[in-house]
């Protein structure tokens, strides 16, 4: 399977990702922003980090580069699309999918271990994924998802909901809410289900040496949806 | 403007000192060149003071490629690979602005060491606060926090390990040392010394702005009520350029355009080329109208002077500029040819086709003040005499909540889950431990560090400290099992123009220098910060030590966190009992004089050395050192890492169960063992003459004490967790 990550200027998580997905079987491509053509792939990942130093906005600026012209073109022709952290950002900032991150509600960049809650599984992403929590980890300052009710209602209705924050027992509450995030969102979907956002970092969470393992269910899972 | 006296002096300046420059000149000096004489001579750049005791120091050994004198220190980690390390003080700065000043701090170190060629794979602080109840306290550590994590999350380069500490002696003057480890292959390293004549001299990175003029200088001056104003003197950060401007000096290192190179960190422009220059005995000229400006109307002072964040000068191969910049263009950033490397031997500048400056390099350098300045010995303070009747009055659950729940040893979670300690995939020991670890990507490396200072002990006693800091990184890196391999040094002191100032610096070197000797664990780079005084009041002698090992084999790392019930856990080193100068003292009996614990090096390398040997041989299950608190601190976060109880077995002490537990006598661990090892493991402590009492053996939960005391895990959890985090709410 073909995979390609997006360097913007300022990613930092590009080779964390880069790490993962080989580690997990992809034959993963780097993909500098300023290109123009996507090579072939099955799966595209913008990556975690600060792109553009997250000003203007987190994401806004590596919306419009020009390799996100042909992410959009690949995500809309039904291609593979998936943004990690500041790749979720970029990828509501690009209208990819719906709604908007704002800055943590408790003013303060997190890192730590979260759990998240997977009960979406008519997808290409988590189909087969035989764990309703998994251990992840979050690294942000603007994490903190946001949509109007009616944006919400319409999220809910086509089940766009990806992930929830929850407890290590799938429970969703305020308390372990890390960041704010209505409803306890972690990632988001698109209609069509083809997109992915999400906070989280799998990709940190690949080995039993690192903040745990979680993540390798994930990709295994991943690759073999693929596949 | 002429130049005159008056002047000379406003720009920190002695008297004597302008005379110097006047006579080496054989003329007097215009007003850029007095400006680039101010700052090259003032103390942070010069090391006016301390140089002539820096020399002593003990620098060389088998592991030590570059030691100090260039960007930062080098050691071997065998397999071709090297680590670049250093620290760097940025307390003046962080006192006026907190967030630009830590995140520039941060950015600074960054700096010195990727331009050697080496990744940064991770950063390490130290950073003093005021008393809490001093009402500036909280908004300079959040400022600090946010500045330090602004910087490093953006970098993408993991902040694994730090120390916070309180106390009232930093009211006016916070300190903020920043260390950064980088990660490079032996034989690609990139040093400062310019070579070659008619070589282009290139400027990369942000535009020149009026930014952080005459930093330098201020960093060499006490603060009084006029602070405020010194606010346009802090520089302001960009870690969006710095990550660029990383990732372009990498690739054009990976290629042989590179003959020399060098950051613009303090003294901006001046500092950099004059270093480049110095080094390879060479002259330089630079045509100023070249230099990038943000700025409009900058006058040649103003460029020579500013102290604007990410930026580099580079000596390039000739014929190489077409390659270099292609690669900085691709990275958005500024590029030009500014000047040429000369045979003058001076610094040629120009600037609307006039020269504006020329000096000679030697007199910018080799022939800058340096002072030999009385100093004054300390006493060994006597031993306080406790009266033992308050020892029974004392109840242990009680003495022990203080204290875990006191600022200096309380968790600091609350600022380390600020900063990105996860990012680059690699960390597998977090802040929290003795020592934050990463792995050197891809090998089954890793290095440990640590970043450690104890000013109450320095303040006490000047020479004893400075032994005990040293000590203690080398025991927080052999705890998650690591072989120290180096040390870097951030020296932070009051002003050397006083003699108890001057002596205590002396002094603490002097005690850093006898445990690196005795230790094999050389000084490979560090920093000097004096003048951390305000109206005239000092801050406590506070030298911070950042220590380096190396785990050959990262899956055999040791942790801090309690394993397995009914495993037996061990103290190693002698509790004589050691009360002054310890927490216990200082909390819970008010006593702030007497003696801190003393260092003996002989057991402190023995006891080091043989738990090394242990950890090599898979016995040890979890190790910790002891240090403040004592024992029973120490043994409480064992417990609430590894969210176990214990129950302790009365050891055969002559002392009283208060001094035990409490005691902070030096060179003790504790460690966790498998019963069925216990014999194997006597043995060998035996064999090497290692003190060691066995304390107790894990349980379930609970902190078992005695019949009557008992501390449920939670109890122990909350008293160390919760103080931070609800004194910053």
């Amino acid at each position: 399977m073909k995979s390609s990550v997006i360097t913007f200027p300022g990613s930092n998580c590009d080779r964390d990702m880069d790490v993962a997905l080989t580690k997990f079987g992809f034959k993963n491509k780097m993909v500098w922003h300023d290109d123009q053509e996507l090579p072939k792939s099955d799966l595209i990942v913008l990556p975690g980090g600060f792109s553009y130093g997250d000003y203007l906005r987190c994401g806004s600026m590596a919306s419009k580069s020009k390799i996100m012209h042909s992410v959009i073109n690949f995500a809309k022709s039904g291609g593979l699309v998936m943004g990690i952290c500041n790749g979720f950002q970029i990828l509501v900032e690009a209208g990819l999918v719906p709604g908007v991150l704002l800055r943590n509600k408790y003013l303060q960049f997190i890192c730590k271990n979260v759990h998240v809650k997977f009960d979406n599984k008519e997808n290409i992403f988590f189909k087969n994924l035989n764990k309703k929590v998994l251990e992840f980890h979050i690294a942000h300052n603007e994490g903190n998802y946001f949509c109007t009710n009616d944006q919400l209602k319409e999220i809910e209705d086509n089940n766009q909901i990806a992930i929830y924050y929850c407890d290590q027992n799938g429970n969703t509450n305020d308390q372990i809410n890390p960041n704010g995030s209505i409803k306890n969102i972690a990632g988001i979907f698109n209609k069509e289900k083809n997109v992915l956002g999400m906070m989280p970092h799998p990709e940190r969470m690949i080995d039993e040496s690192l903040s745990g393992e979680d993540g390798s269910i994930f990709f295994k899972n991943l690759l073999n949806n693929i596949k | 403007m002429l130049v005159n006296e008056k002047i000379a002096i406003e720009h920190g300046l002695k008297l004597d000192e302008y005379k110097k420059i006047c006579k080496l000149l054989k003329r007097t000096p215009n007003f850029t060149e007095l400006g680039i004489f101010s700052a090259m001579w003032n103390e942070h750049c010069s090391y006016k003071s301390s140089r002539i005791h820096l020399k002593k120091l003990h620098t060389k050994g088998k592991k030590v490629i570059q030691g100090p004198g260039e960007n930062a220190g080098v050691i071997d980690i065998e397999d071709g690979d090297a680590i670049v390390f250093k620290i760097e003080s940025h307390n003046h700065p962080s006192f006026i602005e907190p967030y630009q000043g830590a995140a520039t701090g941060v950015g600074g170190i960054m700096r010195d060491v990727f331009t050697m060629g080496a990744r940064p794979i991770a950063n390490l602080n130290s950073i003093h606060f005021g008393s809490t109840q001093n009402k500036k306290t909280k908004n300079l550590l959040r400022g600090v926090v946010n500045g330090i994590g602004g910087y490093g999350n953006c970098m993408g380069v993991p902040t694994i390990a730090g120390q916070t500490s309180f106390d009232r002696s930093y009211n006016g003057n916070i300190l903020v040392n920043a260390m950064t480890l980088g990660l490079v292959k032996k034989d690609k390293i990139f040093y400062s010394k310019a070579a070659g004549l008619n070589k282009p001299v290139i400027y990369v990175g942000s535009k020149t702005g009026r930014d952080g003029i005459h930093g330098a200088s201020m960093a060499s001056a006490s603060f009084d009520e006029k602070i405020e104003e010194k606010k346009p003197t802090v520089q302001v950060g960009d870690p969006f350029t710095e990550k660029l401007l990383l990732e372009a000096c990498l690739e054009l290192m990976s290629g042989d355009s590179i003959i020399a190179i060098q950051d613009m960190g303090a003294a901006g422009l001046t500092s950099s080329s004059i270093e480049m220059a110095s080094k390879g005995n060479l002259g330089i000229e630079i045509n100023l109208n070249k230099v990038p400006c943000r700025e409009t109307k900058m006058t040649p002072y103003e460029i020579m002077l500013s102290e604007s964040q990410e930026r580099m000068l580079i000596v390039l191969e000739s014929g190489k500029e077409e390659i270099a910049k292609k690669i900085f263009d691709k990275w958005n950033l500024d590029f030009a040819v500014i000047g040429k490397t000369t045979n003058t031997k001076n610094i040629e500048l120009f600037f609307d086709n006039k020269e504006v400056a020329n000096i000679p390099v030697n007199t910018l350098v080799e022939n800058s003040p340096m002072y030999d300045r009385k100093w004054k010995k300390s006493k060994l303070p006597k031993k306080n005499k406790i009266n033992k009747t308050i020892f029974k009055s004392l109840k242990i659950k009680d003495t022990l909540k203080k204290i875990l729940s006191s600022p200096n040893v309380c968790s600091k979670e609350w600022i380390w889950q600020q900063y990105d300690h996860t990012v680059m995939g690699d960390t597998i020991q977090k802040p929290g431990g003795d020592s934050g670890v990463v792995r050197v990507h891809k090998t089954d490396k890793a290095i440990a560090a640590t970043v450690d200072s104890s000013a109450t002990y320095c303040w006490a006693h000047p020479l004893t400290g400075g032994k005990q800091v040293v000590c203690e990184t080398w025991r927080n890196l052999i705890s998650v099992g690591a072989k120290p391999i180096a040390i870097t040094n951030c020296l932070n002191f009051g002003s050397p123009e006083k003699e108890e100032n001057m002596g205590e610096f002396v002094e603490c070197v002097q005690g850093i220098n006898e445990a690196c000797k005795y230790l094999d664990y050389p000084v490979v780079s560090g920093n000097v910060s004096f003048y951390n005084e305000t109206k005239d009041i000092g801050i406590k002698p506070t030298p911070t030590i950042g220590g380096v090992g190396l785990i050959k084999d990262y899956k055999k790392m040791i942790t801090m966190d309690f394993k397995e019930i009914d495993n037996i856990v061990l103290v190693i080193g002698k509790t004589e009992g050691h009360v002054d100068q310890s927490l216990l003292s200082r909390i819970i009996f008010n006593e702030n004089n007497g003696p801190p614990p003393e260092v003996n090096l002989f057991n402190e390398k023995n006891n080091g050395l043989t738990l090394l040997n242990l950890i090599e041989k898979n016995f040890i299950k979890s190790a910790h050192d002891v240090s403040l608190g004592g024992i029973i601190t120490a043994i409480s976060k064992m417990c609430i890492k590894g969210n176990k109880g214990i129950q302790f077995k009365k050891p055969k002490f002559l002392i009283n169960e208060i001094e035990y537990f409490f005691a902070e006598d030096q060179g003790r661990y504790l460690i966790e063992i498998n019963p069925k090892d216990f014999k194997e493991v006597s043995k060998i402590l035996d064999k090497n003459s290692v003190h060691y009492d066995e304390i107790g053996k894990i349980i379930d939960k609970d902190m078992i004490i005695d019949q009557k005391t008992k501390l449920t895990i939670d109890e122990l959890k909350s008293y160390n967790t919760n103080w931070l985090k609800s004194y910053m709410d």
